[in-house]
């Protein structure tokens, strides 16, 4: 078999998975839950056996060594180890707690990464390396940095159950935040669904796909009615989260899963995401820059970016050490770095570049 | 605190301000809030793309004036702007000063090795465990101390008015792990601005064959290297048939004092370094011009071989024949249409081709384009002519640089690595485990503390009691 292969099955795979697990959430039936997990096992796998002989695919294509041609060169491969870090987290997580509920929050975001590649139809085939990626600094860089954003992944994902659990009533501040939140992250999905289904093109590059396509069955239609009613429904959504979010609350709540430990689960992957996105992202990537381009910081706004996502963290880590700062107000931060973490990914080089490329040539 | 604050004098107050943590958070805040800015403003570029960028925010006619205040504020090249550069310094002296006002406290516990302490401080530590054990006090020691050896600790013995007291520590200088981090900041910080004004950044574009003892700022700013640099060399290698390339190389050499010191080959990657100065392979391109010359590796069809170096209109004779070449066009990336014709596509060597006219005699034989990239095509019906090279075209771009300030920051990157690493990895634990005399039995009293990471080090003693107990 092929990579591509394999890495349907495990597409496939993971939206089932997504589904199963939001399903054992709401039924708390245990089968279920096994369901889930075996169906999470098979994805893993065949998505590790896709990465393994994607790496041989290349590995022939290339002729450069093994360490080179390992597939992480684009932004498609890394999207796809994204979600595999993601899914290993979340996996040692479910075995250590021996708690399923986590993976109705964890799979969505592995979901949307891969929906994300098959709507933006970015560029699957392997391309040969120009010259200034075939660096082994850039390769620890990617593989750090993707572990790095696995943990800040997971953090999100329990701090936005930590804040479900324990907002108190629909007028409280961190109510509302949390359902704003899981609403705008549900209303993208939704929107770039709706996206998928209008035009089911494959455009060359995700920049040609933000101009063309991204939210143009939506929010940038050019019917003013469409915008409108877009805009209308994202908020009837919202409304509808608002409303209703206790439910949710009850459902994370009879799951035993208790703010304290969501809180702990929060704070370690920040502090080992920390470290390693600090050594990976920051200081390899510095290496690199310097072996390349003769630069070892030039704030393009992708490492401007990183050093955000930087600070952002460093900022739970010293509020929550010496401001004592704990409970939702810390939680909102884990929320946050999460937003900065998607931007500093895929914002910088689809939103800004596309920007940037606007009008002018 | 604002009471306690009256009257004390500036400095104090100064440094009270720069110790808090409050404030470290607005700094922090305040640096990634212009950053972002800085991301959506293309920094360093003309001054029609960031109006047609504010377009799309402000509309057009608020871009222009919008421009114009942003520009005065410094957005423009805001990462070298006063205030950017000002905060950045605020932040160091933050660092610099919130670690000096906790750095004695530390220091103090760190020198201080651990001590026996006497029973109240015990009760009042955070983990505590006893057990019973039927043995006499002095297997029970050896018991104890056996089983905290199991879980890394070396313990002490001290010898109490009511019993014995075992006490052992671990990660002691982690603490220092915290002070490590921040003080690295501080090195990176120092080395980029050591760089910035004791180094350079220039380039330098070298024809192959050339040399030049200077390299360029912007158009006008020359800077002397010292030494002579010479591009022996160049070379792009390709993917397959594709335009994309999949490594190039220079050959360069450095002369210094008339001599030839160092001939390297650089990559992408891989660059030269000579006297504190780096030379990045960073671009390349096509100059022709009549001193280049083309290489061939004459075969003919009796397998003499023979190669040549010519210019371009010079002709050449295929080995022990009278046939005779003439270079008559040139072409350095040569593509046919769909009807066939030749014609140039890109002004870089992507794929030089030659046009040959052959005579024998003095007389017009045939004529046939031999490109460099396709060996099939220099097969010609009298031999093989092998298109080598077309050497003194190309010129290499060189990225140069002198940073004395690199391994600063490669230093402060090395201590900002083992400081996370100790101040989220590591822990410092302490243990003290008293032994009373029970009616022949043994009273064992274990109590502990540890700065983080509790639950490893309840884990660690839960286990050290369940193995005594058996
Ligand atoms: C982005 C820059 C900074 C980084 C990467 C950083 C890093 C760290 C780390 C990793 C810790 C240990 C946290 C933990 O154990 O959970 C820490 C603690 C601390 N940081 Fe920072 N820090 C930074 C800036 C600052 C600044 C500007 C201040 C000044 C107010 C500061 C003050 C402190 C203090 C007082 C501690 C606690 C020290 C102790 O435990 O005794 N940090 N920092």
């Amino acid at each position: 078999m092929e990579s591509s292969q394999f890495f349907g099955i495990s597409s496939v795979a993971y939206i089932l998975a997504m589904v199963a697990y939001i399903s054992y959430l709401v039924f708390k039936n245990s089968t279920v839950g096994i369901v889930a997990s075996t169906i999470t096992y098979v994805a893993f796998v065949s998505q590790t056996m896709a990465f393994l002989l994607r790496w041989r695919e290349f590995h022939d294509l290339s002729q450069m060594g093994w360490i080179r041609s390992i597939p992480l060169t684009n932004l498609y491969e890394s999207l796809v180890f994204f979600v595999w870090c993601l899914i290993l987290a979340y996996l040692i997580i479910e075995l250590k707690y021996k708690n399923r509920s986590f993976g109705a929050f964890i799979t969505p975001i592995a979901g949307m990464a891969l929906a994300f590649i098959d709507i933006s139809g970015m560029a699957k085939d392997i391309q040969p390396l120009v010259p200034a990626l075939q660096s082994n600094w850039l390769l620890v860089h990617v593989i750090m940095s993707f572990i790095a954003y696995a943990n800040f992944s997971i953090a999100f994902a329990t701090g936005i159950m930590y804040l479900a659990l324990t907002s108190e009533n629909r007028t409280s501040g961190i109510y509302i935040f949390w359902t704003v939140i899981l609403g705008i992250f549900l209303a993208i999905l939704l929107a770039m669904g709706i996206d998928f289904l209008t035009f089911k093109v494959a455009v060359k590059t995700p920049d040609a796909f933000i101009k063309s396509h991204l939210f143009k069955a939506t929010f940038r239609s050019d019917s003013g009615f469409m915008v409108m009613l877009s805009y209308i429904g994202a908020a009837a959504f919202m409304f509808i989260l608002w409303r209703f979010g206790y439910i949710f609350k009850k459902i994370i709540a009879s799951f035993n899963v208790s703010p304290d430990l969501l809180d702990d689960l929060t704070y370690k992957n920040i502090a080992i995401g920390f470290p390693i996105f600090t050594l990976g992202g920051l200081v390899f990537g510095a290496i690199w820059a310097d072996q390349a381009w003769g630069r070892y910081w030039s704030w393009d706004p992708k490492e401007t970016w990183s050093l955000i996502l930087w600070f952002v963290y460093a900022f739970y880590l010293h509020a929550r050490l010496l401001r004592g700062w704990r409970g939702p107000k810390i939680a909102a931060v884990a929320v946050i770095g999460f937003f900065c973490m998607i931007f500093t990914y895929l914002g910088v080089n689809l939103l800004l570049s596309g920007l940037h490329a606007y009008g002018s040539g | 605190m604002s009471n306690k604050n009256d009257g004390q004098p500036v400095i104090d107050k100064v440094w009270n301000l720069f110790s808090s943590i409050t404030f470290a958070i607005v700094v922090f805040s305040l640096i990634s809030l212009t950053s972002i800015v800085g991301t959506v403003i293309e920094q360093r570029v003309e001054p029609e793309k960031n109006i047609k960028l504010l377009t799309k925010f402000v509309g057009e006619s608020f871009a222009p004036t919008a421009y114009r205040v942003l520009d005065s504020l410094g957005f423009m090249n805001m990462y070298q702007s006063w205030w950017f550069i000002a905060l950045l310094l605020i932040f160091a002296a933050n660092i610099v000063i919130c670690s000096l006002d906790r750095l004695p406290k530390i220091w103090n516990m760190i020198k201080e090795p651990i001590k026996p302490v006497p029973q109240d401080v015990l009760n009042a530590m955070p983990i505590k465990r006893e057990i019973l054990l039927k043995t006499g006090i002095d297997k029970a020691k050896e018991a104890v101390e056996a089983e905290l050896k199991k879980i890394g600790y070396k313990a002490s013995v001290s010898q109490e008015p009511d019993g014995i007291q075992l006490y052992a520590e671990k990660g002691r200088y982690s603490r220092l792990g915290v002070y490590a981090t921040h003080l690295s900041i501080l090195l990176i910080l120092i080395g980029a601005v050591v760089g910035i004004f004791f180094g350079f950044n220039g380039f330098l574009n070298l024809l192959e064959g050339t040399s030049s003892d200077v390299a360029y700022i912007g158009r006008e700013k020359e800077i002397p290297l010292g030494f002579q640099i010479k591009c022996d060399d160049f070379d792009v290698q390709f993917y397959g048939k594709t335009d994309r390339p999949k490594e190039f190389s220079s050959w360069l050499t450095i002369i210094d004092n008339g001599r030839e010191v160092v001939k390297k080959q650089i990559e992408v990657n891989a660059p030269l370094k000579y006297k504190g100065i780096t030379f990045y392979q960073s671009s390349y391109g096509f100059w022709a011009n009549e001193n280049a010359l083309f290489k061939f590796s004459l075969v003919s069809s009796d397998g003499k071989r023979e190669d040549v170096m010519l210019k371009f209109g010079e002709s050449f004779t295929m080995p022990g024949t009278n046939i005779t070449g003439k270079i008559s066009d040139f072409s350095p990336a040569l593509k046919m249409d769909a009807s066939g014709k030749p014609y140039t596509y890109a002004e870089m060597m992507h794929n030089p081709a030659v046009y040959i006219t052959f005579s024998e005699n003095g007389e017009f034989k045939y004529r046939t384009w031999i490109l460099s990239r396709y060996p099939q095509s220099w097969r010609i019906p009298d031999g093989v002519v092998e298109f080598k090279d077309f050497w003194g075209s190309q010129y290499t771009g060189l990225q140069v640089r002198r940073d004395p300030g690199v391994w600063i920051v490669y230093l402060g990157s090395i201590i900002m690595t083992v400081g996370l690493y100790a101040s989220f990895f590591m822990s410092h634990a302490r243990i003290w485990v008293m032994l009373k005399d029970d009616k022949k039995n043994t009273k064992v009293s274990v109590s502990a503390s540890i700065n983080k990471n509790r639950v490893s080090l309840e884990e660690k003693i839960e286990k050290v009691i369940r193995s005594l107990s058996h």
